[in-house]
This record gives C-alpha cells, structure tokens and sequence, in this order.
C-alpha cells in the first residue's frame, strides 16, 4: 500500500482516528507521517542499541577490545547477550555504557536517583571490589581443589563483609 | 505440596477487588537485587549459583512476612508445575524454562514471589488485585530493606543497585499494571494507546509480560526506565498518570459503545455467554477472547448470569497446565480443547 499522502514511498504508518463517530484510517509513509507530527518511537531492545549506536561510534574498534579484569566478560559478549558478567563490567565499560545507559533510560539518567541501603559508607564501593576479588579466588581455590586456601577465604570474605549483618 | 493447592483457586491477584477493577486486572511491582561479591549469573558456575540460591533461600525463610512462604526448588519440579507457576504469574517463563539452581519463595496468598536466579540473583515480586501501587510499594520496599539488613547487595555510587542487564540497573525497579481493555480494541484505538504509551517509554505487553504478544483483550504496562529517577517518582507517574488515563479512555469508549451500539455489544455478550455454554471444543485464546466479553458485560451490567469469582476462575482454570493439573493427566492440543469445552459447560451449569 502507498502513501496516502505523497502517494510514492510505502505506508508504513497506519493509524485509525474515531472523529464524531466516523472511523478514519490513515496509511503514511514514515516521512510524511513525521511531517504531519505524528511521532513514533519503536523500542529497541538492547542488542540493537549496542551494535546500532553504541559500536557506531568513533573508538567502536576501542570497545571491541575491551574485556573485564574480574570476571573475563568482553564487550563483543556483551554486545551478543545484553548480559553483563559481573559488577566490575560497570566499570570496565564505562566508555561503551554512559551513552548505553542515556539511550535506555533517557537523556542524562546516568546517576542514580532513589533508594540507598541503609548502612551504606563512603568505602562500600571499594569493600565490594575486595569481596569480588576474594569470592573470586576463592572459586578458583575451589575449582583446583585447594580446600585449605578455600577455607582461610571463606574466613577474610566474613572477615571484610558489614558486621552489622 | 503447595503447587497441588494453589492449582486449585484463582489467585489473590485475580480476585477482581481493588481500586478501578473493572479495568484493572492486577498491579506489580519488582525489584531486582544482585548480592555482593558474586559475578551475575551469566558468569557463575554450578557451585556459584548454588551458593547463591542457599543464601538467598536461608534469609527469605527466616523473614517475617505477613503469609508464610514456601520455597520452591525450580530446577527439581516437573514441567507441568513450572508451567503452572508461569499461568500464575508466579514466575517468568524465562525462570521456568532455564537451567541450573534456581527457585521461588512463594507467599500462601500468592501476593509476594521472590524468584532466585532467574536473570539476576534475586527479584523481589509483590503482586495485588486491582489499582494498589502504593501499598505494593511499601510492601516490596519493607521486604527489600528486611534483606538488606542481612545481605549485601551490588551497589554503585554512581549507578546505583547493580543489575545483569543494563536496562534495569539503578532503582532495580519494574512497576506493571495490567489492564483489560475490550472497548478500545473493539472501537479501534487501541493502537494509539500503545503509541502514546511508548512515547512515554513504556512498555506494553500481552499476558506473561516480556516477550509475549498481548493476548485478546488483556495489556500489561510497565515502565522501560529504572535509572535517573526514584522509586516514588516512578511510582507516582503510574498512580496519578499513566493508569488514570488509559482508564479513562476505556471509560469513554465503554460508554460510547453502550450508547451508540448497545445492539451490538449485548449481541457479543451474550454470543460469548451461549458459546461458552454449548461448545464441544474451546481453545485458550477463544475461552480468553469470551469471557473478556463476558467481563466486560458484567461491569456494565449487561449480564448477570456469571459471578465475577466465576470468571476469574475459568481464567486461571482453562489455561494448558492447569487444566491438565487439574484432569490429572497430559493431554494433547485436541483433547484440551475437548477437555477445556467440558470444564467450562460444567462449571457454568453448577452456577445456573
């Protein structure tokens, strides 16, 4: 079907207007539909941000390379999932992620805005890097059968998680 | 077991109680948690996610909630009780249809379901018949912060509580309502309701929320944005805003239809009503489609031959698992057909 309008491009717009108790329809290609007003904003899922707008940027070849020193997620599976691997991923995409984050959340909702956990410090962002670190040594610990390393882990992660738990 | 009794009553969220439930079907709201120290679960392995899962079961079974909750090992239930708690709203299908460690503590009533390794660690659910986000809000909030005293979870100074996905990261928060909105499908302007919600970076969906097409009359809409803004303000624009107005809208084309095709509306209630009652074979998207009908003739009092309760149970009742939970046996697409028509024909005569 063409375009009601201009008559040339396909519609791809099709609305149906109740106007005193007449039904009317309208097929419009997206040109013309923009040119009347009429605005449509499809919602992209995250995979299509990323490869469409994120690595269209200058420095995309930059991002491709980046992997997290944490957990070893690299930004081309992330890219491929929509899925981060660990909290540390926050940080070691940064660059690929504040403009990510405008574009799901809306332009400058790159800070959080609501509730805090109570008993938060000024140093919890750095004791949860030493839990991550330490969980993750002690996986690995785990993983080789080193039940001794494991077990004097076990005891530094109680050690450094809040008392007040 | 509890998911034997549950599949044997609607709901809570299905009682049709509650601010404007005429139109507003049940409310939602979640919060997505990740704890401390621990990869997302897309980098966790067996032991990780077992960890995960004895934390979190450990401290949801010492909290003091208002029902007594039972946990509920997802990985070791059947498939047919999985797929019952998907019917439920219990669970997403996503958490039904992954691998590994993973479950739900559930409340007797079924208004709180905390999903453990499902996309992200935890995801602290409370769900109400009708418009009730204020008190959803302070319930999840209450829970959240009872968690909180006893685990530590992922949070950034900048981007707040930290999340798998980056679409849900900052308050974590997922508010959904969902609606039955037959006169704007019949008058054709559901369309533009979609469209304006979307413009407001919503999200609208069918029955079973992400990735399901909206199923007949039946929308749910929930907001896309969790960063940048608080939880009440997110909150608010759902109570003072965006439900008031779709309401409204379905009010008006309501009561436009009453008055200038009354014929026509009663002609499609009561078809529905004589269907239901005489069919031999009845799919889950036809039973949907009529008893919508049928809601929406009672609301306006154009029919008084079924009890809200009773079409709120053959909702919950007709759907694939429960109606084979329910014969106590499997059955394929035809012999549910047959089965659900049955059920149905039954049910309706006990009432008469």
């Amino acid at each position: 079907m063409n375009c009601q309008r201009c008559k040339k491009n396909t519609a791809t717009v099709h609305l149906t207007d109740i106007v005193k108790n007449e039904k009317r329809e309208k097929h419009l290609c997206d040109q013309c539909a923009a040119e009347e007003g009429i605005t449509i904003k499809t919602h992209t899922p995250i995979n299509q941000i990323l490869s469409h707008f994120v690595l269209q940027q200058a420095g995309a070849q930059e991002l491709a390379g980046l992997t997290c020193e944490n957990c070893g997620t690299t930004f081309v599976e992330f890219r491929n999932s929509g899925l981060l691997g660990c909290p540390n991923d926050y940080d070691a995409f940064e660059k690929a992620l504040v403009p990510l984050l405008e574009r799901a959340h809306g332009e400058g909702a790159t800070h959080h805005v609501g509730k805090v956990p109570k008993g938060r410090t000024a140093d919890s962002d750095q004791r949860q890097r030493e839990i991550m670190r330490l969980r993750r040594e002690l996986n690995q610990a785990v993983e080789r059968e080193d039940y001794e390393t494991a077990a004097n882990l076990r005891d530094q992660i109680k050690a450094v998680e809040r008392h007040d738990h | 077991m509890i998911i034997d009794d549950l599949t044997r009553r609607p709901g809570e969220w299905l009682s049709g109680t509650g601010p404007l439930s005429d139109i507003v079907i049940s409310s939602r709201i979640r919060l997505a948690r990740n704890i401390a120290g621990f990869p997302f679960l897309t980098k966790a392995n067996a032991n990780q996610r077992a960890e995960l899962q004895r934390i979190l079961r450990e401290n949801i079974e010492q909290l003091k909630l208002d029902e007594p909750v039972y946990y509920v090992d997802v990985e070791r239930i059947t498939d047919l009780d999985r797929r019952i708690l998907v019917e439920r709203h219990l669970i997403s299908r996503q958490h039904a249809e992954g691998q590994g460690s993973r479950g739900v503590a559930i409340g007797s009533r079924e208004t709180v379901a905390l999903m453990v390794n499902e996309e992200d660690h935890l995801r602290t659910q409370v769900l109400r018949s009708g418009l009730q986000l204020d008190e959803l809000w302070r319930e999840v909030d209450r829970i959240d912060e009872m968690l909180s005293a006893r685990i530590e979870f992922a949070f950034h100074k900048r981007y707040g509580y930290l999340t798998a996905c980056p679409t849900n990261v900052g308050t974590g928060i997922r508010v959904s309502v969902m609606l039955h909105l037959p006169a704007l499908r019949m008058t054709g302007e559901m369309e533009r309701v979609i469209r304006a919600a979307r413009d407001m970076r919503l999200a609208v969906r069918g029955l079973y929320g992400e990735g399901t097409e909206a199923a007949g009359d039946f929308f749910q809409v929930s907001n896309q944005t969790s960063l940048g803004r608080s939880e009440e303000d997110i909150v608010n624009e759902f109570k003072h805003i965006v439900i008031p107005k779709i309401v409204d809208y379905e009010q008006q084309a309501r009561q436009a239809l009453l008055r200038e095709k009354m014929v026509a509306l009663d002609d499609k209630i009561w078809r529905a009503y004589g269907l239901l009652t005489t069919a031999r074979t009845m799919s889950s998207d036809e039973t949907l489609a009529l008893l919508s009908h049928i809601r929406m003739g009672v609301h306006l009092g154009r029919i008084d031959r079924m009890s809200m309760g009773l079409i709120n149970e053959l909702f919950i009742h007709t759907q694939p698992a429960h109606l084979q939970k329910l014969c106590g046996e499997m059955l394929d697409g035809e012999q549910r057909s047959i089965t659900r028509a049955d059920y149905i024909r039954k049910r309706l005569a006990g009432e008469n």
